[in-house]
C-alpha cells in the first residue's frame, strides 16, 4: 500500500484533468454522453481514491505523506516544487472535495441537459475540481498560489458561462477582480514567507517559526511590526477575497449569475472554504500572532452577522442561499479566529454538504418553476416536488444546527469555542454570532415557507408544469441529504475533542479553547442543547419567520415602512457595490484618463516629443535651404552633431579623431 | 565542426535568405516568396534548437565563439566577435520561434509585395540575433542600426492610415536613443583601446565617467524598453505597424533594450548602476503602474496591449536594478539573481503572450478592419475556437499561474519585496490592474450577445490561425508549467553577471 500511495495522490489530480481536457478539447466529436461520461468517470476515480486516502491516513493511522512531484523551477538555491502534502486535514478535504463534485457531476446531466454548452460545462467543473485539489494537496506556497489563482480562473469562467448576459459577464469580471485584490494581499504574504524563511515549503517554513517569532518588520517607517502578524494579515487578505469575508465580500452574491450546479459546488461547498482551508493549514503561523488572530475573528464576524441580514431582504432564492453563505463562512472564519482551526474545518465540512444540499435543492426548484428565481412567484411546492422538499427542509435544519444534525454540532462548537476564547473581541463576537443563530433560522425558514409552503403564487401555466426533478437530480440531493444529517455523529468527538487533525493543525496550549470545552459524546451533546441559549434562538427564528411570512404577512410589510432606513440600507446591501464601483471602477478609470490625456498626450507627447519636432520645425524654416525632408539627412546631421561634441567634451579624444582621420 | 560558424549561420542564413526571397521577383510569385520564407525561418530555428541541444550548462563562459579581425578605425582593431552565453539564448531561440510564426501569420493576410514583406522579417531576424550574439560594440551597433532599417519599412510600407508619422516618431525616438549609445562605445573603446565588450566589463572606469556612460546608454535602451517618460512612441508604431511588425517589435525589438541593460548598463558601469538604480525602480515602478491605469482607458486594442508592454517591461528593468536595495534591506545579495532571472523570464514569456495578444487582435481586424473596443461585443458566438486563445493568452497577460505571465512576474516581486516592502507593493498592483485592463477588454470584445451585424457575419479562425495561436498556447503553457529548463539555461550567467555587478570597478583612489 505504501509504495503505491504517491501514485494514488498523482491519480486523484490527474483523473478530473484528464476528463477535462478530453471534454473541453474534443467534446464535439465525443458528444454530450461522451463528455459527461469522460468527466464523472474521472471525478468518481478521484472520490474512490480520496476515500482509500481517507481510510489509509485517518483510519488507519498512517503517518502524513510529504513528497515533491517535479521541481518547477529553482533560482539561487530556492528551489519551487509541485509535490503533494497529504496529513489528515488534506484526506478530510479530498473527500468533501471530490464527493461534493462528483453529486454536482450528476447533477448537471439533468440541469444542464438542454444547454448548448454542456461539453463546456463538464469540462470547467472538471477542471476546477482538479485546481481545487492541487490546492488542498499542495505542500508549498507556490502551488497554493497556483491552485487559489486556477480556481478563480475556472470560478471566472463558470459565472460568465452564459456569456451573453450582460449581468453574467459583468459578475464575473467583477469576481476575478475583487479576488485579485485578495490574491494581490496574498502574493505579498507569499513574498514575505520567502523573505524570512528562504523557502516555500510548508515543512521547511513550518519548522522554522521559531527563528522569525521575534523578528519585526519596518513597513511605515518607525513602526516595528511583528513579522508573523504582517506575513499573517497579508495571507488573510488572500482568504478575505477567496472566502469572501467582509470587506471582500461583494462579488459573491454576483456569482450566483453562474448555473446553479457551480453555486453549489464552487461558491458553497469547496472554493469559498479554501481561504478556511488555507488559514487552518497556517495554523503554525497563526497561532503565533494574537493579533492577526483578533483581527480574523473580528472580519469574521463582521461577516456573520451582517451578511446574514443581507440574506432577509433577498427576494431570489439563490441570494438568499449565497448570504447563508457568507455569513456560514463568517463563523468558520471566527472559528479560526478563536484558534478553534479544527471547529472551523469540521463546520466547513458539514456546511458543504448541507449548504450544497441547498443549492443543488433550489436548482431543482428552478427547474420546475422555468428558471423562475423569484421566491414571491412560488409557494406551496411541497406537492409537487416531495423529494425536493424534504432534501431542503433537511438542508436548512442543519443549516440553523438542529440538534442531531450535522450542522448543529459544528456550529455549536464554534459559537462555545468563541465563548472560552481570550482574545479581547471574543466576548462581543460571542454575542454577534449568537444574534447570527437567530438571523440564520430566520432567513432561512422564511425562504422555506415562502417556497414550499403557503398560497402558490405562481402563473396558471407554471403550476401546471410542476414537477419532481428527475433522478440525476434528486439521486444527489438524497446522497448530500444524508451526510447532512449524520455525518457529524462519526467525527464530532474525534474532531471537536480529539486529536483528529494530528500534527496538521497547531494549537499554543493557551489558545487551546476546544480543549477547554466540555467533553460530551453526539447524543449527550444533542440533549444537552435544549438548555442552551443558540437552541431556543434558532427555535425563535423559525418561530417567527413562521409567523411573518405564513401566519400574517403584513409584519415584513410594515417593518419595511416602519424601518425604511434600515431596510433600504439592507436592500441596498450597505451600499457598499456602489462605493466600490464609484472609487474604484469609476475612479481608476478616471484616474486613467487623466494619466493618459494629460501625462502622456500633453506633457509627454504634446511638450517635449512633438514640442521638440515642431522647435525643429521653426529652425528649419529659417534654415529651409537644407531640409531635404530625408530622414537620412536628419540622421546624419545628428551623428556629425555627435561627433562634434564629443570631440569638444571628451578629453584626448580629438587628437584621436584627428589621427583617425588621417587613416581613413 | 558547425560550432565554429553555428551564430554566424543564424544571423546570416536569414539575411542571405531574404535576399533570396527578394529574388522570387513580384507579386506573381508570391506564394514561392511564402514557402521559401517559412522554409528558412523553419532551417533557422532547427538551428537555434541545436544551439541550445549543444550548449553546456552551469558556466557562464561564451560560447560558440567567433572572432575575426574585421576592420582597423586608427589604432582600434573591430573585431567580428560572436558568442553565447546563458542570457542571449534564450533570446535567440525566441527571435527564431517568433519569426516562424510572424511568417506563418503574413501567408495569406500579406497580398502586396509579400516577397518584400517576408524579406524584411527575415533581414530583421538575422540582424536581431546579431545583436544578441553580437561581443564587439562595433558590431554590436551596426546590428542594433540596422536591425531599425526592415521595421521602418515593414511599418511604412504596410502600416495604417498615419504610417507616416507613426515611423517618423519610432524612428527618430530610437535614434536618438541610440546615437548617444554610440558616442559612450566610442568613448570607452578609446578608453580601454579595444571594441570588446567584455573587455568593457573588465575595464576600471571613474565614478563621473560612469555615470555618462550609464545615461548615455540609458537614452538608448529606454527608448528600446521603453521605459516611462520616453514611451510614447511605442502606442503609435503598434497601432500603424501591421501585425506581424507589432508582433516583432512586442516580441523581440523590446527586449533589445532589455539586453542592453544586461549587456552593457550593468557589467560596464556597475557603480553608476548603483548610484541611478533608485531612479531606474522609480521608472519601472511608474511603468507599472501609471501605465497599468493607462492601459485601462485605452479604446483601441493594439494601444491597449502596446500600454500593457510598456507596463510588463516595467517589470524587467525593476528585476534589473534592486540589486543594491536588496543588499540595503537584508545585508546580503540574496535575491539579486531571483530578481534577474525573473526579469529575463518574463521578458521570453512577454514574447510568446504579446505576440500572441496582437496575433489576436490581428486575427480579427483581418476580418473587420477595425481596431476599436466598441466595434465588437460577443466575438464567442461566432468565433468560440478563437474565443478560447483570446481568454487563455488575456489570461497569460494577467499573470495566471499555469502561464509563463505569471513565472516572471512572481519571481521579480518575491525579490523586490527582498528589496522593499513597498516595491513589491507597487509591483503587485499589476495582478489587479493588469486583470483589470486585460478582462475588461475581453468582456467588452469576446463576451456579450453578438454586438452588430460585422459581428454576426464572422468566422472563426482557420487551420492556419488555429496553428499559430496554438504553437503560442502551447508555449505559454509549457513555461508556465515548467519553466525549470529556462532557468537552468540562464542561472549561470546571471549568477555570474551579479558577481560582477556587486564589486565595484572605481579605479583605486580615481
Amino acid at each position: 500500500m505504501t509504495a503505491t500511495m504517491p501514485n494514488m495522490y498523482l491519480w486523484i489530480v490527474l483523473a478530473p484533468l484528464i476528463g477535462a481536457i478530453v471534454a473541453g478539447l474534443f467534446g464535439k466529436s465525443i458528444g454530450r454522453a461522451g463528455a459527461h461520461t469522460v468527466t464523472i468517470l474521472g471525478v468518481a476515480i478521484a472520490c474512490v481514491l480520496s476515500l482509500l486516502v481517507f481510510n489509509y491516513h485517518v483510519l488507519e493511522g498512517h503517518a502524513a505523506y510529504n513528497g515533491s512531484v517535479y521541481t518547477w523551477l529553482v533560482s539561487e538555491g530556492v528551489k519551487f516544487e509541485v509535490g503533494f502534502l497529504v496529513d489528515n486535514l488534506t484526506a478530510m478535504m479530498l473527500v468533501v472535495v471530490t464527493f461534493v463534485s462528483l453529486m454536482v457531476h450528476v447533477y448537471t446531466i439533468g440541469y444542464m441537459h438542454e444547454d448548448p454548452g454542456y461539453q463546456r460545462f463538464f469540462s470547467y467543473i472538471s477542471l476546477f475540481t482538479f485546481s481545487m485539489l492541487m490546492l488542498v494537496m499542495a505542500n508549498n506556497f507556490m502551488q497554493l498560489f497556483f491552485g487559489w489563482e486556477a480556481v478563480g480562473l475556472v470560478s471566472y469562467l463558470l459565472i460568465g458561462f452564459w456569456y451573453t448576459r450582460e449581468s453574467a459577464i459583468f459578475a464575473n469580471l467583477k469576481a476575478f477582480l475583487v479576488n485579485r485584490v485578495g490574491d494581490f494581499g496574498f502574493i505579498l504574504g507569499i513574498a514575505a514567507v520567502l523573505l524570512y524563511f528562504n523557502s516555500l515549503d510548508y515543512a521547511t517554513v513550518f519548522g522554522h517559526v521559531d527563528m522569525v517569532s521575534d523578528k519585526t518588520i519596518q513597513i511605515f517607517s518607525g513602526h516595528n511590526w511583528s513579522v508573523i502578524t504582517v506575513i499573517c494579515i497579508l495571507l488573510f487578505i488572500g482568504a478575505m477575497g477567496k472566502s469572501a469575508q467582509f470587506p471582500l465580500h461583494v462579488w459573491l452574491p454576483d456569482s450566483m449569475e453562474g448555473p446553479t450546479p457551480i453555486s453549489a459546488l464552487i461558491h458553497a461547498a469547496t472554493m469559498v472554504t479554501a481561504g478556511i482551508f488555507m488559514v487552518a493549514r497556517m495554523s503554525p503561523l497563526f497561532e503565533l500572532s494574537e493579533t492577526a488572530l483578533m483581527f480574523v475573528m473580528i472580519i469574521g464576524a463582521i461577516t456573520a452577522l451582517f451578511m446574514g441580514f443581507l440574506g432577509l431582504v433577498q427576494h431570489d432564492i439563490k441570494r438568499v442561499v449565497a448570504y447563508s453563505t457568507l455569513s456560514q463562512l463568517g463563523y468558520m472564519t471566527v472559528a479560526l479566529g478563536a484558534s478553534a482551526y479544527a471547529a472551523g474545518i469540521f463546520h466547513l465540512m458539514t456546511h458543504a454538504f448541507f449548504k450544497a444540499l441547498l443549492f443543488l435543492g433550489a436548482g431543482s426548484v428552478i427547474i420546475a418553476m422555468h428558471h423562475q428565481q423569484d421566491m414571491r412567484q412560488m409557494g406551496g411546492l411541497r406537492k409537487y416536488m416531495p423529494i425536493t422538499w424534504l432534501t431542503s427542509l433537511i438542508g436548512s435544519l442543519a443549516l440553523i444546527g438542529t440538534p442531531f444534525f450535522s450542522g448543529f454540532y459544528s456550529k455549536d462548537a464554534i459559537i462555545e469555542a468563541v465563548g472560552e476564547s481570550h482574545l479581547a473581541a471574543a466576548s462581543t463576537v460571542h454575542i454577534m454570532l449568537l444574534v447570527g443563530v437567530f438571523i440564520t433560522a430566520l432567513y432561512s425558514f422564511r425562504m422555506y415557507f415562502l417556497v414550499f409552503h403557503g398560497k402558490e403564487r405562481m402563473d396558471d401555466h407554471t403550476r401546471e408544469h410542476l414537477h419532481e426533478s428527475p433522478w440525476v437530480v434528486t439521486l444527489p440531493l438524497i446522497a448530500l441529504a444524508i451526510p447532512s444529517v449524520i455525518i457529524a455523529w462519526f467525527f464530532f468527538g474525534d474532531i471537536v475533542f480529539g486529536d483528529f487533525f494530528g500534527d496538521a493543525i497547531f494549537v499554543l496550549p493557551n489558545h487551546d479553547v476546544l480543549g477547554d470545552l466540555h467533553e460530551h459524546n453526539w447524543v449527550d451533546m444533542a440533549l444537552h442543547a435544549v438548555v442552551t441559549l443558540p437552541f431556543w434562538l434558532a427555535i425563535g427564528g423559525v418561530v417567527t419567520a413562521w409567523y411573518c411570512y405564513l401566519v400574517n404577512p403584513r409584519v415584513p410589510v410594515w417593518f419595511e415602512t416602519r424601518f425604511s432606513l434600515i431596510y433600504n440600507s439592507l436592500v441596498q446591501k450597505y451600499w457598499f457595490d456602489q462605493l466600490y464601483q464609484f472609487v474604484f471602477a469609476a475612479g481608476g478609470r478616471a484616474l486613467g484618463k487623466l494619466l493618459w490625456q494629460v501625462g502622456d498626450v500633453q506633457l509627454i507627447d504634446g511638450a517635449m516629443v512633438n514640442g521638440s519636432a515642431q522647435s525643429v520645425g521653426v529652425m528649419s524654416r529659417v534654415i529651409r535651404h537644407i531640409q531635404t525632408g530625408y530622414l537620412y539627412h536628419y540622421a546624419f546631421a545628428m551623428i556629425l552633431g555627435l561627433i562634434a561634441l564629443l570631440v569638444i567634451f571628451v578629453p584626448g579624444l580629438s587628437g584621436k579623431m584627428m589621427s583617425l582621420l588621417r587613416f581613413s | 565542426m558547425l560550432d565554429n560558424y553555428l551564430l554566424s549561420l543564424l544571423i546570416w542564413l536569414p539575411i542571405v535568405g531574404g535576399m533570396l526571397v527578394l529574388a522570387t521577383g513580384g507579386d506573381k510569385n508570391s506564394s514561392e516568396a511564402r514557402v521559401l520564407a517559412l522554409v528558412i525561418s523553419l532551417v533557422i530555428l532547427i538551428l537555434s534548437v541545436l544551439l541550445y541541444h549543444k550548449f553546456t550548462l552551469g558556466t557562464a563562459q561564451m560560447q560558440f565563439v567567433e572572432h575575426h579581425a574585421w576592420f582597423k578605425l586608427g589604432s582600434l582593431q573591430a573585431f567580428y566577435y560572436l558568442g553565447v552565453d546563458g542570457i542571449s539564448l534564450p533570446l535567440i531561440m525566441l527571435t527564431a520561434f517568433i519569426t516562424v510564426i510572424v511568417v506563418i501569420a503574413g501567408w495569406e493576410v500579406i497580398q502586396y509585395k509579400t516577397a518584400q514583406y517576408m524579406a524584411a522579417f527575415l533581414f530583421m531576424e538575422g540582424l536581431m540575433i546579431g545583436v544578441f550574439c553580437a561581443l564587439d560594440a562595433a558590431l554590436f551597433y551596426v546590428f542594433w542600426e540596422a536591425m531599425l532599417i526592415p521595421m521602418f519599412i515593414v511599418i511604412g510600407m504596410w502600416g495604417g492610415a498615419r504610417r507616416v508619422y507613426a515611423t517618423i516618431k519610432f524612428f527618430l525616438y530610437t535614434f536618438f536613443g541610440s546615437v548617444f549609445m554610440l558616442v559612450a562605445l566610442l568613448y570607452l573603446a578609446f578608453h580601454i583601446g579595444s571594441f570588446d565588450i567584455l573587455q568593457m566589463h573588465a575595464a576600471k572606469i571613474g565614478m563621473t565617467a560612469q555615470l555618462w556612460i550609464f545615461i548615455a546608454f540609458l537614452l538608448a535602451f529606454a527608448v528600446k524598453v521603453p521605459m516611462w517618460p520616453v514611451h510614447t512612441w511605442l502606442p503609435d508604431a503598434h497601432v500603424e505597424a501591421p501585425t506581424g511588425g507589432s508582433v516583432v517589435l512586442a516580441a523581440i525589438m523590446l527586449k533589445l533594450g532589455a539586453y542592453g541593460f544586461l549587456r552593457f548598463s550593468l557589467p560596464i558601469t556597475p557603480d553608476a548602476s548603483h548610484t541611478l538604480a533608485g531612479l531606474m525602480i522609480l521608472l519601472s515602478l511608474i511603468a507599472v503602474v501609471y501605465i497599468g491605469f493607462v492601459a485601462l482607458v485605452q479604446q483601441d486594442m493594439k494601444k491597449l496591449i502596446a500600454y500593457s508592454s510598456i507596463s510588463h517591461m516595467g517589470f524587467v528593468t525593476l528585476g534589473f536594478f534592486i540589486i543594491w536595495s536588496i543588499a540595503a534591506n537584508q545585508g546580503n545579495y540574496t535575491g539579486a539573481v531571483m530578481g534577474i532571472e525573473g526579469a529575463i523570464v518574463q521578458m521570453v514569456s512577454h514574447g510568446f503572450i504579446s505576440g500572441a495578444m496582437f496575433l489576436c487582435v490581428g486575427v480579427m481586424y483581418d476580418r473587420m478592419h477595425s481596431r476599436m473596443i466598441k466595434d465588437y461585443g460577443g466575438v464567442v458566438n461566432t468565433m468560440p475556437s478563437f474565443a478560447a486563445f483570446a481568454v487563455l493568452f488575456a489570461m497569460a497577460n494577467a499573470g495566471l499561474p499555469g502561464t509563463s505571465g505569471f513565472v516572471g512576474e512572481f519571481m521579480v516581486i518575491l525579490s523586490s519585496f527582498k528589496a522593499n516592502f513597498w516595491f513589491a507593493f507597487l509591483a503587485a498592483t499589476t495582478l489587479i490592474l493588469g486583470a483589470g485592463y486585460t478582462l475588461w477588454m475581453v468582456k467588452r470584445v469576446i463576451f456579450g450577445a453578438v454586438a452588430n451585424d460585422n459581428v454576426a457575419k464572422l468566422t472563426d479562425i482557420n487551420r492556419r490561425e488555429f496553428f499559430f495561436l496554438g504553437l503560442l498556447a502551447i508555449m505559454v503553457l509549457a513555461f508556465g508549467l515548467y519553466p525549470a529548463p529556462l532557468l537552468n539555461v540562464m542561472d549561470a550567467s546571471v549568477s555570474n553577471l551579479v558577481e560582477h555587478v556587486i564589486h565595484s570597478k572605481l579605479i583605486p583612489g580615481g
